[in-house]
């Protein structure tokens, strides 16, 4: 989590200092606001791998708040870890799901309104409800194998 | 849903689900799957196919243009050709083959996972980008017909008093689809490359390929949500009455100009090129990735340099989102040295690039595949590119060149350095491993110089006719220019690029009719993909080696190398070291060389 942390920080300290330097020579408002953007995007998702980076190695604090429960360095950001040590859940997969269609085929007749005519929206509307509906249903019994 | 597992067992055995998929089948398997094998292949298929309509579209303007007064086509054909070309190469081809074609297919691959982190939000990409394609597609038989502002879309030409009509419509609709596609592609990809590496797999043990597709997946998360925010605010102005980038109906009654109900053009520009300008990266970083797998594995080495390349993307990645402006040098409203230093200084890292590829063939020995060739065809065409983009970067001759063929050329060269050299070649490198099968290597062999030469035949001349001052997007041209024979030899050129993707299309017949079996490691690869099966398993790997380095199966099927790695760092502990044997590698000599032939992996 250490280089996840560091990369995603990164983006966002190099972005704040373009967007700072590009504020004070450029005065131009919709750049600065989108690099401002930018340096969000790097700081709010690094400081959050950065507390879990805390928390693998057994730091007791991030900053003001304690980190108490330590979960130990993940097999892969080991570089001696053996594949054995990766054994157990690594996730749950869908074997197939008919639902992203659904919503796909729903987002299309959705836009396609706005160019042909609202009737279209009413095709587009529903079925993303369905699709919406149906795939959290399939979450909730688990899924179709 | 399908837990997957993996079990306590000893010797390195990593057990992925083994049972097979149970959903329904034909058309029905297609449409419901979650396997990013599966998407990955229809996600390349589609962009295929997509670059075959816009080729034939840049043959029709090269036809248009072989005569200063060309009749082949009207005027407005012309504009529509020429939008439509660019906008489904760069939209709906070039991005989509590279992160979500093959880097769907091979990044879970490459570390070792089953699928990517979401499957259904990565099934919910392909089908957007299908409908957007499709939807931007549908402009040709709109009336009025398909959107023919430019695939820059630049206000107010974009707005509805000067391009009305369905076609512009269905171009913003459309790529609004396919930025929501682009977006839950990166977020897919970064997710499986921070949560589904395999145990040992590092980050710097990741290989190159996968780096890039990291650094591209955050690369498209800054992009692609300005560029679907600048396509809402376009949508706005031209059907919902708001004045964002209109710049028509702000006059008062006495004639004034009233700046407050005054939209912005400039502000469409600095929106589009915030996305446009990382957009080329998006582009260019994947095949960079491609190379540089396949620069290693045809030279018989590791890669040199592994981690200058990987601080050279991140490098050129953040530079490259702040030079978005040097596309706006003569609207005179821009920072001139900010953008012109930020873009020259991207020619740094690119440097490190290419002396690290240069690096890598240095006294290897040499493999010249069709994969390899097109990879050295990719370090040419965009050094070619690349040196003329440095003299963009510098406004008095961008001031010059500005809106001439010479623009035209440079990224024309850029991007079919990139996209068609680098993607072409990744797709020779990994189509055994997809399908199981070669593709035959003299048709390769022909494929690649057709398109080489027709490369330099059809680009040299433009970068010529543009020094001579002939505009782009222009459907005729006066003929006391002596600009006719350049345009002529262009036209040669662009044909022999089409010829040469005709001789694609054979191959992959070949390839179908007239099986050559692959086996799982044609080339003696070097990543991890290449020890699973060809084509892998459902959740694709039955198990995996021991990772100790940032080649894993050429550790394992040459335990006994000797150790040429570049620089310092042997048995380093943070594991860049070579692999020395030992700890549950199996027997040596499973690779089988690079001469294609098949030979089946045992058993396991």
């Amino acid at each position: 989590m250490k280089i996840e942390s560091s990369f995603l920080l990164g983006v966002g300290t190099f972005f704040g200092i373009i967007a700072i330097s590009y504020w004070f020579t450029a005065y131009e408002d919709g750049g600065t606001m989108m690099l401002v953007g930018v340096t969000a995007l790097g700081f709010v998702p690094g400081l959050y791998y950065y507390f879990w980076h805390r928390r693998f190695n057994g730091y007791k604090y991030f900053f003001w708040g304690r980190t108490d429960r330590v979960v130990g360095t993940r097999p892969e950001d080991r570089s001696d870890a053996t594949i054995e040590e990766g054994a157990g859940v690594v996730n749950s997969f869908p074997g197939s799901s008919v639902w992203p269609f659904i919503l796909g085929s729903g987002a299309f007749a959705l836009l396609l309104a706005l160019v042909f005519g609202l009737w279209l929206a009413l095709i587009g509307a529903s079925l993303i409800l369905t699709a919406l509906v149906g795939v959290t249903a399939e979450s909730r019994r688990g899924g179709n194998h | 849903m399908t837990d997957v597992i993996i079990p306590q067992i000893a010797s390195g055995e990593y057990a992925h689900a083994h049972e097979e998929e149970h959903g329904p089948s034909g058309l029905m398997k297609w449409i419901t799957t979650t396997d990013h094998k599966v998407i990955g292949i229809s996600y390349m298929i589609t962009s295929v196919v997509l670059f075959y309509i816009a080729g034939l579209l840049a043959l029709g303007i090269r036809v248009q243009l072989t005569t200063p007064h060309g009749t082949f086509i009207s005027f407005q054909q012309y504009n529509q050709l020429f939008t439509m070309h660019g906008s489904i190469m760069m939209y709906l081809f070039a991005g989509p083959f590279a992160f979500g074609g093959l880097a769907n297919y091979i990044v879970p691959l490459q570390v070792g996972a089953p699928d990517m982190a979401f499957p259904r939000l990565n099934a919910l990409s392909y089908w957007l980008y299908l409908g957007g394609s499709v939807m931007m597609l549908l402009g040709f038989v709109v009336a009025g017909g398909a959107a023919d502002f430019g695939w820059v879309a630049y206000a107010p030409l974009s707005t509805s008093t000067y391009t009305p009509g369905a076609g512009q419509d269905l171009w913003i609709m459309a790529l609004v689809l396919t930025g929501f596609s682009a977006i839950f592609t990166g977020v897919n990809l970064v997710a499986t490359i921070f949560y589904l590496r395999a145990p040992g797999m590092t980050m710097f043990r990741m290989p190159i390929f996968t780096w890039n597709m990291l650094v591209t997946g955050i690369l498209i998360l800054i992009a692609f949500p300005v560029l679907t925010a600048a396509l809402v605010m376009l949508f706005a102005d031209r059907h919902f009455g708001t004045k964002i980038y209109a710049v028509t109906g702000c006059h008062t009654v006495t004639g004034l100009v009233d700046i407050h109900a005054c939209g912005s053009a400039v502000l469409w520009q600095n929106l589009f090129w915030f996305f446009g300008h990382p957009e080329v990266y998006i582009l260019a970083l994947p095949y960079f990735g491609m190379v540089t797998e396949i620069f290693p594995v045809f030279s018989r080495k590791p890669v040199f340099g592994y981690k200058g390349m990987v601080f050279a993307t991140m490098t050129i990645a953040a530079l490259s989102t702040g030079v978005w402006a040097h596309h706006m040098f003569t609207t005179g409203t821009v920072l001139l040295p900010f953008f012109s230093l930020m873009s020259l200084l991207i020619a740094v890292p690119t440097g490190i690039k290419f002396f690290n590829w240069i690096g890598t063939m240095w006294r290897g020995q040499l493999v010249y595949t069709t994969p390899m060739l097109m990879s050295i065809g990719f370090l040419l065409a965009f050094l070619m590119g690349g040196v003329t983009g440095v003299m963009l970067a510098s406004p008095p001759i961008d001031f010059f060149v500005h809106t001439t063929y010479f623009v035209v050329a440079h990224f024309h060269q850029v991007l079919l350095g990139t996209a068609v050299f680098g993607g072409f070649a990744g797709l020779y490198y990994w189509y055994p491993k997809m399908f199981g099968r070669m593709l035959n290597d003299r048709l390769g062999k022909l494929h690649f110089v057709l398109l080489f030469v027709g490369f330099w035949v059809t680009y040299i001349p433009q970068y010529i006719l543009g020094l001579q001052g002939m505009p782009r997007r222009v459907a005729s041209y006066p003929s006391n220019l002596g600009w006719q024979s350049w345009n002529v030899a262009s036209t040669i050129g662009s044909f022999m690029i089409a010829a040469s993707f005709f001789v694609l299309l054979v191959n992959l017949w070949v390839s179908w009719r007239y099986p050559v079996l692959a086996g799982d490691n044609p080339w003696d690869g070097h990543t991890l993909e290449w020890f699973t099966t060809s084509p892998p398993p459902h959740h694709n790997y039955l198990h995996l080696p021991t990772i100790r380095s940032e080649r894993p199966t050429w550790d394992y099927n040459h335990p006994d190398a000797p150790n040429i790695r570049h620089g310092g760092g042997a048995g380093h502990p943070n594991g860049h070291g070579p692999y020395k044997g030992g700890d549950g590698a199996g027997p040596p000599g499973r690779g089988n060389g690079a001469t294609g032939s098949a030979r089946e992996v045992p058993a396991t």
